[in-house]
């Protein structure tokens, strides 16, 4: 069976910490920094779980800023 | 097509002069006394020849923000109506003078305030030449006399807004507009290619082609920005000052008196001098054509150590706030004028001189 | 497999969309202005249409949207961008020509040029966002906002009796002649926001084409004036807008 691998990367300073990233993202694979926060004073989004992540772009179509990139793999 | 010798009112004739210029674009709606403007192009069916752009639009606030859309693109577009209407658009003149944008109105005036009247009137004289809509900023205001100027002002006040990036208004009234006349119609010009656009108008919207996106806007939010823009547009206001006043004199070379009227009214006062003249009253008669850029220095200059100046018009006292600016109160002013829809006659106007000055 | 491997331009499968200006959007954390900008540049760039888009931009939040995107653009009155989206269109008749509208903008201030520049069938695209508030003069009722919602004009809730009823403009649409595709999407969710791309993607096409007029309402969110965290504005969104604004195709004749 086919593995996929996924990654997104996200500019940081661009997020404005909506969250929607989130909850759109069906692998919980990304969270809000907790204590850290961008020039700009917003709890950024990453990858809490990068294991997890698969690729499916749920993440970037719904985010305002267009902040995240994602790469996907799919190993044969 | 070559020029032509026809008898028509000036409202066609704006129509006709418009075709022959090229314009690109009419958008308007009806009222009186202008709605032969609108008439008249749809009858010619100019998009069949020239490819005019003619649409009747749902309202003068939509004809004005269509004329905002069509002259973003460095077409020549322009609209007319009468007083109410004109009120409606100043929102959207107030866009094209802080967008920088060429566009041609034409008011026929009707008397007012209010709904008014439909019969003729100079009294938005203060809202043509003052600002009309908000902020800082001018018009080119032209004012015809005849149907003939009716014809010359829409290449003269194209031409004008062209050169200096700002809306010209030709301010008409009910007289002029109704008026059949002996009119020469100019050669037929082509419209311009879209290429020459492009090159005379670096700055309008034709498609991000070859270039950076171009954005035509008002809102600036930076105060500083924002000053340095309305600092630019008092300069360009400043260069239509020094260049482009224009105005006409009649018997002032040896005048003891003065007549200034525009417009209508102007052809009246000519009338009147003349009858004064019979009587041996050397009365001379200064027509601003451009109301604004207003002819200060060149009515201080003819009137200077004159015993009087009447300024007659369609209205309760506007213009003559600029003519006595004009002489610093050097030479004693008083004002003739009719309201309401009324034209007075040469007569009215001589009785007034004499009431007034001629002791 | 290692991040770094799968980091690689060569297996990137979303970026950020071409021509989306570098600058960072004004719009509040989680506004649905910001997916509907992207989908518009992607769009755009995905039919060729980037030197022959005229974009007209509102008053309102949207105001600033020719800083986003980047193609031509005209600022326009309030609620007038209709009028010069139909000037424009007329004049160059080869252009894809859009409106990007508000609530505010469209359906109270601008309903006029709005339903006749429809009804004349202008070959315009009208992108209509409808979050039922105004939000950027700080959340007032807007005529779409829903009964009994608290806005900073209605705090105790719109009331029908004082403020009429909420205005469902894009059923007028479908109404008339002069429009050929009226549709109501969202963008909170991955499938909602291919939805809502692939009707612009129509109204742009039906633009370039002089097909008669598209309306797109994207029936969206303000986290800030509805005071809920973007997520839960989501979930009020589902429950309370798609109950007055359904989804779907309201008419498609093209």
């Amino acid at each position: 069976m086919a593995k996929i691998h996924g990654a997104v990367t996200i500019d940081i300073e661009r997020c404005k910490g909506c969250n929607l990233c989130v909850v759109a993202c069906p692998t919980d694979c990304l969270s809000l920094k907790e204590k850290e926060v961008n020039n700009r004073g917003y709890h950024f989004a990453y990858m809490k779980n990068p294991t997890a992540c698969i690729g499916c772009s749920g993440c970037a179509t719904v985010c305002p800023d267009a902040c995240i990139e994602v790469y996907r793999v799919v190993e044969k | 097509m070559n020029e032509e010798v026809r008898l028509m009112k000036g409202n066609e004739a704006i129509a006709h002069a418009a075709i022959r210029y090229g314009c690109d674009g009419y958008f308007g709606y009806p009222i009186t006394p202008q709605s032969e403007v609108l008439e008249t192009l749809e009858a010619e069916m100019p998009w069949e020849t020239t490819g005019m752009v003619v649409l009747q639009a749902e309202s003068e606030v939509a004809s004005i923000n269509m004329v905002y859309g069509g002259a973003a693109t460095g077409k020549a577009v322009m609209t007319s109506s009468s007083s109410p209407g004109i009120s409606l658009m100043q929102e959207g003149i107030s866009y094209l003078a802080a967008s920088e944008l060429p566009a041609l109105i034409v008011n026929v005036q009707r008397g007012g305030p209010g709904l008014g009247t439909i019969h003729p009137g100079q009294s938005d004289y203060f809202q043509s030449t003052k600002g009309g809509g908000h902020g800082d900023y001018h018009l080119i205001v032209l004012a015809p006399s005849s149907v003939q100027e009716m014809a010359d002002f829409v290449a003269l006040g194209f031409d004008l807004a062209f050169k200096y990036r700002t809306p010209s208004l030709i301010l008409s009234d009910g007289v002029i507009g109704q008026m059949m006349e002996k009119v020469v119609l100019p050669p037929f010009r082509p419209r311009r290619t879209e290429e020459e656009i492009r090159q005379q108008c670096p700055w309008a919207l034709t498609g991000k082609k070859g270039r950076g996106r171009n954005v035509v806007t008002s809102l600036e939010l930076d105060s500083a920005i924002m000053e340095k823009n309305n600092e630019r547009f008092q300069r360009t206001y400043r260069e239509i000052e020094k260049n482009e006043v224009r105005y006409e004199t009649h018997h002032t070379d040896d005048a003891e008196y003065f007549i200034v009227a525009f417009g209508s009214m102007a052809r009246i006062c000519l009338k009147a001098v003349e009858e004064a003249r019979a009587e041996g009253i050397r009365v001379g008669l200064i027509r601003p054509i451009t109301l604004w850029p207003f002819p200060y220095d060149e009515i201080l200059r003819i009137t200077e150590g004159s015993k009087g100046i009447l300024v007659a018009e369609l209205n309760a006292g506007q213009m003559i706030e600029d003519v006595r600016l004009a002489v610093h109160d050097q030479v004693p002013t008083a004002h003739f004028g009719r309201m309401g829809g009324i034209v007075p006659n040469p007569l009215e106007v001589l009785e007034a001189l004499k009431t007034n000055f001629v002791k | 497999m290692e991040l770094d491997k799968i980091i690689d331009p060569a297996n990137r499968v979303y970026s950020r969309p071409r021509l989306l200006d570098e600058r960072t959007m004004h719009y509040c954390p989680g506004c649905s202005h910001g997916v509907v900008h992207k989908i518009i540049a992607e769009v755009i760039d995905e039919l060729g249409l980037e030197e022959q888009t005229i974009g007209v931009a509102p008053v309102g939040c949207g105001v600033f949207a020719y800083n986003y995107i980047d193609v031509d653009w005209v600022e326009a009155a309030h609620g007038r961008a209709p009028a010069l989206a139909t000037a424009i269109k007329r004049l160059m008749p080869e252009k894809a020509v859009f409106t990007y509208q508000g609530d505010g903008d469209l359906s109270a201030i601008g309903t006029s040029e709005a339903i006749h520049a429809a009804n004349r069938g202008e070959n315009i695209a009208i992108i209509f966002i409808n979050n039922a508030i105004y939000g950027m003069t700080g959340g007032q009722m807007a005529p779409t906002t829903l009964e009994g919602q608290k806005t900073a004009t209605t705090p105790y809730g719109r009331r029908v009796d004082l403020n009429g009823y909420p205005l469902a403009i894009s059923d007028l649409f479908a109404k008339l002649d002069g429009t050929c595709y009226v549709t109501r999407q969202a963008v909170h969710t991955q499938a909602s926001v291919r939805k809502a791309k692939a009707a612009i993607k129509l109204a742009f096409q039906n633009s370039k084409a002089n097909k008669g007029c598209s309306v797109i309402e994207i029936v969206g969110t303000c986290s800030s004036g509805w005071k809920m965290t973007p997520e839960k504005a989501n979930k009020w969104m589902e429950e309370n807008m798609f109950v007055k604004y359904p989804l779907g195709d309201l008419k498609k004749e093209c």
